[in-house]
């Protein structure tokens, strides 16, 4: 359950003040299909921060399953951000020197998981995502749709709640960009609330619920009746 | 994330940015190697000095004649005096004391040695039976002039000059000119080398009366004296002088030196030296502290959007620090490891190539060394490591 009380940030460019949210009330319940729609400039990469915590707001309340967040320590932030939020990004952010294997293994180590246990898991998700063969390429050596189902093992490594995704299809082609999109649905179906950024309309128009931004402000949030 | 995770992590970036790392460590360890080669080289040549002190005697006090001051250039000139001489009688006094174990008195000069058929200019030692034990001598064939010969017209030969003279036949028993005199060869010196820069292999012995008859003279150029033990080498050098003062009419016109005296000094100014050389070397250690932080501030901004997506991943601003702390110091390590061992390779190299020079680095050397390596590499990193914990994560992710 999110829950955005009158959220807004400004960033300083030079001497302009641009307000990238102005006033943003959301509140998205655990398990939805979510996609934020808008031009580039509208501020629906910042809010997916915001509600990411890798941003924070200037004011306003973000509450996190019924938790306060925005006042929390960088340390408790980090911790939430590392059980409850996979990050899914366009340009797919693996660590090149690393194998598929230690890219998706790389949030259980940072949670200080043991070992084996590690090792069990990170081979699970590579079934699970048909990378058995690849586990011990480097990303240089993976398509992009491999890639990006490398990055979404990642996301998904420890089993968060939430799945935040910006332009996740941006780099794959048609068909590619299809089947990720599939396997972060399967994901939601689950019960993983999904939320995706795009500038592609027939890409959101797939989500139940469809926010359309522009200059900082929600304009339209429709739900679809059936999914 | 646990300490054997960031280890491991941080190991694995080591090794993966590999023409990097071996440089960063090349550096340090030459800065360690350098360390520890030049303290072995200033440190071995104190062993060496001592070492060349050592073979001179133990507990010995050396008595010359006059008197060095701080004051003035030297006061009996000043005062129209001339120091008064050492002699013989101002020996056997000595010799009376009871803290003296023995004595021998020493009368230098040159004369013309020869034989029937060879002559050459030989250094000339008058001495007594005592200067073998004192000066710590050996003889290789024969007797010293031995015991209450002081006076009998025996002669020991240095090994090269007892080679030169009688390269066919026995020294000992052959009969020798000395100046005027006719000297019987009672003994040859064991070759022992240079020495405090006396070569004992090209001297002639003979006891100290007839050297003080071939030169004229009553005067004598040192007195060796052995004290009893080392505790007691204060105390005799105090004894001696009281009784030369006594023995040249209350005049204090005499110059004790204790080996000890000798030894400390140039010990205290070989361990500064080792010291300087060491500062000197520890420099390399900083410059190549440098060369690691701007190594890690190039590492930082070539991985921002790595350190971006850590954040994005959980990890907090301590674990991003830590790991870059951590590779720093797995370079460091790696580097004064590898530089101790250079360091230890080159001063075997040292003592291979020149044996009696004893080049090991002191321990706290090798311990210093690898301790600056090791801080240096680190409170380098302090800089990068606190500029990447500080990088936005949102900034960072859309770096390319």
């Amino acid at each position: 359950m999110i829950r955005l009380i009158d959220i807004t940030r400004t960033f300083t460019m030079g001497e302009q003040t641009v307000l990238a949210l102005n006033q943003i009330n959301l509140q998205i319940a655990s398990g939805e299909y979510l996609s934020i729609m808008g031009p580039s400039g509208s501020g629906k990469s910042t809010l997916l921060n915001i509600i990411g915590l890798l941003d924070q707001p200037d004011s306003g309340q973000y509450e996190l399953d019924d938790k306060a967040v925005t006042d929390l320590t960088e340390i408790e932030q980090a911790q939430i951000r590392r059980e409850k939020i996979g990050f899914v990004f366009q340009s797919f952010h693996l660590i090149p020197r690393l194998t598929a294997a230690e890219n998706i293994e790389l949030p259980l180590t940072l949670g200080g998981v043991p070992i084996d246990e590690r090792k069990m898991r990170v081979q699970n998700a590579l079934q699970a995502f048909e990378l058995e063969q690849r586990a011990n390429h480097r990303p240089a050596e993976l398509s992009g749709g491999q890639r990006q189902r490398v990055a979404i093992a990642r996301a998904t490594i420890m089993q968060p709640s939430i799945i935040l995704a910006d332009e996740p299809t941006g780099n794959l082609d048609h068909q590619i960009g299809a089947e990720v999109m599939l396997l972060l649905e399967n994901l939601q179906h689950q019960g993983t609330t999904l939320i995706i950024v795009t500038h592609d309309r027939e890409l959101g128009s797939r989500a139940n619920r469809q926010i359309a931004m522009r200059d900082g402000k929600i304009l339209t949030d429709q739900t679809r009746d059936t999914p | 994330m646990t300490l054997l995770d960031t280890l491991r992590t941080a190991l694995k970036a080591v090794i993966s940015y590999r023409i990097r790392s071996v440089l960063i460590v090349l550096a340090m360890s030459l800065g360690v190697a350098s360390v520890i080669i030049l303290t072995a080289l200033g440190d071995g040549a104190r062993n060496f000095v001592i070492n060349q002190f050592s073979s001179i005697g133990t507990n010995l006090l050396v008595v010359l004649p006059g008197r060095a001051e701080t004051a003035g250039a030297f006061p009996g000139a000043v005062l129209g005096q001339t120091p008064r001489d050492l002699t013989l009688h101002d020996a056997q006094l000595l010799g009376r004391l009871p803290q003296v174990k023995r004595y021998a008195p020493l009368s230098i000069g040159a004369a013309e040695l020869s034989t029937a058929n060879r002559l050459r200019e030989v250094t000339v030692l008058g001495s007594n039976e005592n200067l073998i034990p004192i000066r710590h001598m050996r003889l290789a064939l024969g007797s010293f002039i031995t015991q209450g010969s002081e006076r009998s017209a025996q002669i020991v030969l240095g090994a090269k000059i007892a080679a030169d003279f009688f390269p066919h036949n026995p020294a000992i028993g052959q009969r020798v000119r000395l100046g005027d005199s006719r000297f019987l060869v009672s003994g040859v010196l064991a070759s022992q080398g240079e020495s405090m820069g006396f070569n004992t292999d090209e001297i002639v012995i003979i006891p100290v009366d007839y050297a003080q008859a071939l030169f004229n003279t009553t005067s004598l150029f040192r007195i060796l004296v052995e004290a009893n033990n080392h505790g007691e080498i204060a105390a005799t050098k105090q004894a001696i002088l009281a009784t030369l003062k006594q023995s040249h009419d209350g005049e204090d016109d005499n110059t004790v030196i204790t080996q000890d005296a000798v030894l400390a000094t140039f010990d205290r100014i070989l361990h500064a030296l080792t010291l300087a050389v060491a500062g000197i070397a520890a420099i390399s250690l900083i410059v190549a502290g440098i060369l690691v932080m701007n190594v890690m501030l190039v590492a930082v901004s070539q991985r921002t959007s790595e350190i971006g997506l850590l954040k994005a991943i959980g990890a907090t601003s301590g674990d991003i620090r830590r790991l870059f702390f951590t590779e720093a110091a797995w370079l460091s390590l790696v580097g004064a490891l590898l530089g101790f061992l250079l360091g230890q390779l080159g001063s075997l190299l040292i003592r291979i190539l020149y044996p009696q020079f004893p080049a090991w680095a002191p321990t706290w050397a090798s311990a210093a060394a690898i301790g600056i390596a090791l801080i240096t590499g680190i409170i380098a990193t302090t800089l990068p490591a606190i500029k990447a914990a500080q990088l936005n994560a949102v900034a960072a992710l859309n770096r390319k």
